[in-house]
């Protein structure tokens, strides 16, 4: 090849070489850009009625009186009872799976079914739920109801994400616990479950920032869209002091707020809408923050 | 062959890794406070054998033991089929190919031992970690800072923080599976000399691909070959005078 050839060829890869530069950086532009625009829409429409009235007042026939303190507590309860359940159950499956579960067909059946149930639509869930906990157990249209039916929606994610997490812990470590006589379990609890916490508690959190803005389940179960009062304080000044009667009220969350007001004809709705939409994004957000958080901490102790 | 009291008697052991034999009919005698050194080509099971020692290889399917590797003086057999593998652990200890300190702090990663063995006073705790380091040569070297993440030192000192680690749980036998293989030169002379040292304690069996070290650290050489023990003698007979053709061909630097 003579050197101008060589010139030649340089020529022609790096033109390849800028081609797909180009479409790379149009794409992410578009898909930014597109966010951002989303994000500017809502804070345009709704910063007019972000104001704290509009977080401690109840729904109303009128927009401007209109406010979200019932879906916003009726979602914390929710993600309360969904944390609570889906947690210990999700992260015990991951583990037992991983570390005590012999690998034999019927757990490869299991895997495979679990990695199933994470794409199963959210409305699924809901049917079940319906059928489930609200016909069968008759816990109602309840919180109970509606925080069971997301943890079983975001269980194999939790499971999933513990055994990604577990699975990321290098053999040598493992070996290294068992060599020094370590149960199975003391293994487990003093090493498994600390150096994949980090894993662990990401998943968790992602899986419940999914879920928190979840509505097509909560609708089947059939919350109701209007909620004007608060469930019953789990605290109260006679014993025994904590009481779980708010499990079976009934409850409405963020997400069908919003629809509620982006389905009514009146444009103060609408903004209405956008600000609780606001509210919600920002609450995913701050759940995202944390993971991301969790994340850096851990694996700044941990570098195998 | 063995002139001194016997720590472990192997006795037609084989292995196999679900339908493949690993090892093939091994007899040998461990000698107590003795440093037995086994050598041979990459893959040869030098390792496998090692970690039938404390049972390593329970913790993975399909893997299945014959024979019997006596551990005296109380006669137990290691790799019996009713022996629980914890208890073999409790009494053979195990160095590792790569440092694997675990992602806590030094005190933490030398007590774990100790504590798996249900030592809880923190007096106690506290002098068998320091006896232990001192033990492994580390103790001037990191007694300022026992509760730093012990992946904050060198390879060499993570490596005799690993050996801190394993002689924190006073074993039988110490088992070392090629120490030295991922430390540079100066690292794996300390390494060798605490060998030397650890032997007027405790018995040592230790896997080297390194037939100089094998030369400098051991009593006994054991030599390898597909599975199969080709020649067990004295370390210096082995190297001066071996026996069998392959063993000669392997020391010269024949193949390997």
């Amino acid at each position: 090849m003579t050197d101008k050839d060589i010139k030649k060829r340089i020529a022609i890869s790096k033109f390849w070489d800028y081609t797909f530069m180009t479409i790379g950086v149009l794409s992410t532009l578009i898909g930014f850009s597109v966010l951002f625009a989303l994000m500017s829409d809502l804070f345009v429409n709704g910063m007019s009625r972000f104001t704290y009235t509009f977080i401690s007042s109840y729904p109303s026939r009128f927009p401007e009186e209109a406010g979200i303190l019932s879906p916003l507590v009726g979602t914390t309860l929710i993600m309360l009872v969904t944390a609570f359940v889906s947690i210990p159950l999700g992260v015990g499956a991951g583990i037992y799976l991983e570390e005590y579960a012999k690998k034999n067909w019927l757990t490869n059946i299991i895997e495979i079914n679990i990695t199933n149930l994470a794409g199963v639509p959210s409305i699924i869930y809901g049917l079940l739920a319906l059928g489930l906990f609200v016909y069968y157990f008759e816990f109602g249209q309840s919180i109970l109801t509606g925080g069971l039916a997301l943890a079983l929606l975001i269980l194999p994610m939790i499971i999933m994400a513990t055994r990604e997490a577990i699975r990321a812990i290098p053999k040598h470590i493992r070996e290294a616990s068992y060599a020094l006589g370590a149960t199975k379990w003391q293994t487990v609890r003093d090493h498994i479950i600390p150096y994949s916490m980090g894993g662990i508690l990401t998943g968790v959190i992602m899986g419940l920032s999914r879920a928190i803005g979840e509505t097509a389940p909560i609708i089947t179960i059939g919350a109701l869209t209007f909620i004007a009062f608060l469930p019953t304080s789990p605290v109260s000044t006679e014993f025994p002091y904590i009481n779980f009667n708010w499990l079976f009220d009934p409850f409405t969350v963020m997400p069908i707020q919003v629809f509620n007001w982006v389905s009514r004809p009146q444009a103060a709705f609408h903004q209405n809408a956008a600000a609780a939409g606001i509210i919600l994004l920002a609450m995913t957000l701050v759940m995202n923050g944390i993971a991301i958080y969790i994340r850096y901490r851990f694996r700044k102790r941990i570098k195998w | 062959m063995v002139e001194e009291r016997l720590k472990a008697e192997v006795r037609d052991l084989n292995f196999y890794y679900g339908s493949v034999k690993a090892l093939k009919d091994i007899n040998l005698s461990i000698a107590e406070k003795k440093v037995t050194a086994l050598i041979g080509p990459s893959g040869c099971g030098k390792t496998t054998y090692l970690r039938c020692f404390n049972r390593m290889h329970d913790l993975y399917p399909h893997n299945r033991y014959e024979g019997e590797i006596i551990l005296n003086p109380d006669g137990l057999n290691i790799i019996g089929p009713d022996i629980d593998p914890i208890e073999v652990r409790m009494r053979i200890s195990m160095v590792f190919q790569r440092p694997n300190p675990f992602p806590k702090s030094i005190y933490e990663n030398v007590a774990y031992g100790p504590r798996v063995r249900g030592v809880r006073k923190r007096s106690d705790l506290d002098e068998r970690v320091e006896k232990s380091l001192r033990g492994a040569a580390l103790w001037d070297e990191v007694k300022d800072r026992l509760h730093d993440l012990a992946f904050n030192l060198s390879g060499g000192q993570q490596q005799r923080l690993c050996i801190a680690r394993a002689l924190a749980t006073d074993p039988e036998i110490l088992l070392f599976d090629e120490p030295t293989s991922a430390l540079d030169p100066i690292a794996t002379a300390k390494v060798e000399e605490l060998i030397l040292e650890l032997k007027e304690e405790v018995t040592i069996l230790i896997v080297t691909h390194n037939m100089q070290q094998a030369a400098r650290v051991s009593d006994y050489t054991a030599f390898m070959y597909i599975g199969e023990l080709i020649e067990f003698d004295k370390t210096d007979k082995v190297f001066t005078v071996p026996s069998q053709k392959l063993t000669e061909d392997y020391i010269t630097g024949r193949f390997g």
